[in-house]
């Protein structure tokens, strides 16, 4: 079990390798990449943030509590960090057990709380160089509340 | 009064312009003294939008300020 940050792009293949388990039947990966629009503006980059010492911490106890809420036999997740482009992976999250039910489960869990929970922040940026930390407006359509 | 350190993070760290710095005060929890410099710096995020953690843990808005203590007011999350 392994919760990373790493400022160098993703290889899923070379992750995947690191969870082999001849017990496991099923391997889960989830691969998060960069969208190039978002609410309707064209997205040109993005930079992820993360306070690491605790966003690590955060990221091994996500891991800890999908281990002890599914039967899976191994599980890791990595985010990026540094200023990407579309197409670039993001975050990767990986689950091997011995049946593919609990690979799933685990899978979706680890990178839903991941989001919710570890301190990382994402700053998009537009064509025509307007920019916007995620999550943090205080005003406008998307401050919250003030949307439908 | 004690002296705390205070790292910024993504919004917060543009809005004041240093990743981190030491701060002489006389606030006794997180949640005084993010008040106290939320007007000084003019942060545009609301302590009930954010997390607080001190020593590299989460913590509590009401902890007691220990001198020394390192603290980091944590905007909403983004990851993923």
């Amino acid at each position: 079990m392994s919760f990373t940050l790493t400022d160098t792009p993703l290889d899923p293949a070379a992750l995947m390798r690191g969870l082999a388990d001849v017990r496991a039947g099923a391997c889960v990966s989830f691969e998060g990449r960069v969208r190039n629009h978002s609410e309707g503006s064209r997205v040109d980059a993005l930079d992820y943030e993360a306070y690491g010492p605790l966003a690590r911490t955060e990221g091994e106890r996500i891991l800890a509590e999908a281990r002890e809420r599914f039967a899976i036999l191994g599980a890791a997740c990595v985010h990026r960090t540094g200023h990407l482009v579309p197409g670039d992976l993001a975050v990767w999250v990986g689950v091997c057990s011995a049946h593919r039910g609990p690979a799933f489960e685990a899978c979706r869990y680890i990178i839903d709380e991941t989001k919710a929970r570890v301190p990382i922040w994402k700053k998009e940026h537009y064509a025509g160089g307007a920019t916007e930390w995620i999550n943090c407006a205080t005003r406008g359509p998307h401050a919250p509340g003030a949307g439908p | 009064m004690k002296t705390v350190r205070i790292q910024y993070f993504a919004l917060l760290r543009e809005q004041r312009g240093v990743s981190e710095e030491s701060v002489t005060t006389g606030a006794g929890s997180p949640g005084e003294l993010y008040r106290d410099l939320r007007k000084l710096h003019r942060f545009t995020l609301p302590q009930d939008r954010l997390r607080v953690a001190i020593n590299e843990a989460f913590g509590s808005w009401d902890a007691e300020l220990r001198d020394g203590d390192t603290l980091v007011f944590i905007p909403p999350v983004a990851g993923g």
